[in-house]
């Protein structure tokens, strides 16, 4: 089979993999909020309402069909692309989604590129140089930014960069609020404290992956016999990052795919309109549909993620199995 | 008599700063074109020796005394763009486990490409096709499409023949051969050893050539060394030690071979006791408490290398005793 085949082949059976974990992930957010105690009315409700009129709306958003109707429903719209409406704006659901995924996306991609950036770097330092100065202070870093309280350090740095030295502001998107992005300075500098502050997470876990890697990889016959056919420093250099590599991308996929989720925390620090922020919302106002709505989103793009770190780790180390 | 290829004098090499003695005082001559063999158990400082001829072992950990000359040139007084430039082009290694010695993320067509192109500037092409030579004559079957196999796509005899025909790619005057038969089958084993001997002729290569089978020793080396506990106890040419040793450590060796048809419950021959520990020797002769024949001087001083006969030599006292001890063997062929 040439590699063309077996590699279309490969993606192939990776994304059949994925529908059962897909309609998995579905099942749960379903249950999940109908699980957890609470009228899903009592936000829209006035607290004097009738019986009568409180029949009337659970008909109307169907909470009154049986679980497994309501599900088959709920779906089929899904799939269709009908997250249906937000019981506390009444706009539909998919459009809040999408909007907060956007927002949630790019802090969470420059999150990751910084975190990653500086992590491996770090962690190349300290595996080449193991025991020494530079690994012990890499190492404590890497230590520091996967224990500090990221709420914490996010309200440091906007006493600091904010409230003192003026120099970002502290809250928010951008000029225009939540509604309009782009690419300029007066958008991108509401990024940079959210963004730093995030990318603390992923640079602790990259360093330290990264670290025992290089560690690990230096340790191999195969570095000695590198030097025996005359590579340089620079040279072996090259072959430890292709070795790497196929590592250290999985965990930075995962590490996104945990910050597209679990940045509640954050975006509620720096009012950042992302799904953070939405699930917050739409917790405390027993909001349903969009509450369903998010975290299925949420867990499709992890999903996602999964599926194409899988190909990419696939594609760059020749020992997986393609056949 | 042109120059030796490789002169060794007064090799020292020691680790943790400096408690245990791996090489103590090795003195060894390759000439031009000749093939020696290394030979000793694990521990022995056979195959320390061999990677102090690139400086393969780890600088920070490692201290070397003596000196080392390859081709001309000191080793030891190398700086490291020196010595990156030596290693691959004059002296190239081939490893025991290829599997392990080579870069299992790239294909085994790249990393011989990229030795080439380290050490000449020719373009990527030029570098293929001469890896692709390389290939057919170690006699790899479909060479063009082993040359983009990995290196665990590839049998072990595969994999071996790949490793030498990597450490050739530079056209190097010396190669370094450690225990290059130990990870495979015996029967890919005589393959090997016989492509390695046919090389060396074709090439006019010089080898050396570290194992712990003196069968494979015979089979490629023109001269034998043996060490023990990291000195040479005895050196000669390949039919001096098979046919009359004259070391109570080589007899030893030869005697706890499994030769030819081992009478069913016959017992092997083994070496009493165990290698001692280099970090605590003995001050005589360190073979000494293992030695059938050891006498009081052997334990009180350090036994001087003895000339049996103008091809051989051994570090020992009791050289006429041994004789007597020497096993009654049929010629090997």
């Amino acid at each position: 089979m040439s590699a063309n085949a077996s590699m279309l082949s490969i993606l192939a059976r990776r994304i059949t993999y994925t529908i059962p974990i897909l309609l998995g992930v579905a099942i749960v957010c379903f249950a999940l909020v109908h699980i957890a105690p609470g009228d899903p009315l009592v936000s829209v409700l006035p607290p004097d309402a009738s019986a009568d009129l409180q029949k009337m709306l659970l008909a109307v958003y169907g909470f009154d069909r049986p679980y497994i109707e309501q599900f088959g429903r709920w779906l089929w719209r899904a799939v269709n692309g009908d997250l249906g409406t937000s019981i506390a704006t009444g706009r539909p659901v998919a459009a809040e989604v999408f909007k907060a995924v956007g927002n949630t996306l790019r802090l969470a991609v420059l999150a990751t590129a910084i975190g990653f950036f500086f992590g491996a770097l770090f962690g190349f330092v300290a595996g080449y140089y193991r025991d020494s100065f530079v690994d012990k202070l890499a190492s404590a870093l890497s230590v520091f930014g996967v224990s500090v309280p990221h709420y914490w350090l996010g309200m440091v740095l906007v006493i600091i960069f904010a409230a003192e030295l003026g120099w970002l502001p502290p809250t928010g998107a951008g000029p225009g609020g939540s509604t309009d992005w782009a690419w300029d300075w007066a958008h991108l500098r509401h990024m940079i404290l959210p963004a730093v502050t995030m990318s603390v997470i992923p640079m602790g876990i990259v360093a330290r992956t990264v670290r025992a890697l290089v560690a690990e990889i230096l340790a191999q016959e195969f570095v000695v016999g590198l030097r025996a056919k005359g590579l340089t420093d620079r040279g072996i250099f090259r072959h430890v990052v292709k070795n790497a590599a196929p590592t250290a991308l999985a965990v930075m996929g995962l590490q996104l795919g945990y910050l597209l989720g679990g940045s509640i925390l954050i975006e509620t620090v720096f009012s950042w309109p992302g799904t953070g922020f939405l699930l917050n919302a739409a917790i405390f106002q027993r909001d349903l549909p969009l509450l369903q709505g998010t975290i299925l989103v949420l867990a499709l793009f992890f999903v996602l993620l999964n599926l194409i770190v899988d190909i990419l780790q696939t594609a760059l180390d020749p020992r997986i199995e393609r056949g | 008599m042109t120059t030796p290829i490789v002169s060794i004098r007064n090799l020292k090499v020691a680790f943790a700063g400096g408690a245990v003695r791996a090489v103590d005082g090795v003195d060894l001559d390759l000439g031009r074109g000749e093939a020696v063999a290394l030979i000793g158990e694990s521990g022995s400082g056979k195959s320390v020796t061999l990677r102090s001829l690139m400086r393969l072992n780890p600088e920070r950990r490692t201290r070397v005394e003596g000196s080392i000359t390859v081709d001309g040139r000191d080793v030891l007084a190398m700086s490291a763009r020196e010595l990156a430039d030596f290693r691959g082009a004059v002296v190239s290694m081939i490893f025991q486990e290829p599997l392990l010695a080579l870069d299992p993320v790239y294909t085994v067509g790249q990393q011989i490409v990229e030795a080439i192109r380290r050490h000449e500037r020719v373009s990527r092409a030029a570098a293929r096709e001469r890896a692709l030579d390389l290939f057919r004559r170690v006699r790899i079957p479909s060479p063009e499409r082993r040359l983009d196999a990995y290196p665990h796509e590839l049998s072990g005899g595969m994999r071996q023949r790949a490793m030498i025909a990597l450490a050739l790619a530079c056209r190097p005057k010396l190669l370094l051969a450690d225990e290059p038969t130990t990870a495979l089958d015996a029967t890919v084993q005589i393959q090997i050893l016989l492509l390695l001997r046919e090389l060396q002729r074709d090439l006019g290569l010089s080898i050396i050539f570290v194992t712990h089978d003196i069968g494979a020793a015979v089979e490629v080396a023109d001269r034998i060394l043996v060490m023990y506990a990291g000195r040479i106890v005895e050196e000669g040419t390949a039919r001096d030690l098979i046919r009359a040793p004259r070391h109570p450590y080589t007899i030893g060796l030869l005697k706890s071979r499994a030769h030819g048809a081992l009478a069913k419950g016959a017992r092997l021959e083994a070496i009493p006791g165990a290698p001692p520990d280099l970090a605590n020797l003995p001050p005589g002769c360190s073979f000494a408490p293992r030695c059938p024949l050891a006498i009081e001087p052997c334990r009180a001083d350090r036994p001087p290398l003895v000339a049996v006969k103008e091809s051989q030599r051994a570090r020992c006292i009791r050289t006429e005793a041994a004789a007597t001890l020497a096993p009654q063997l049929e010629p090997t062929g």
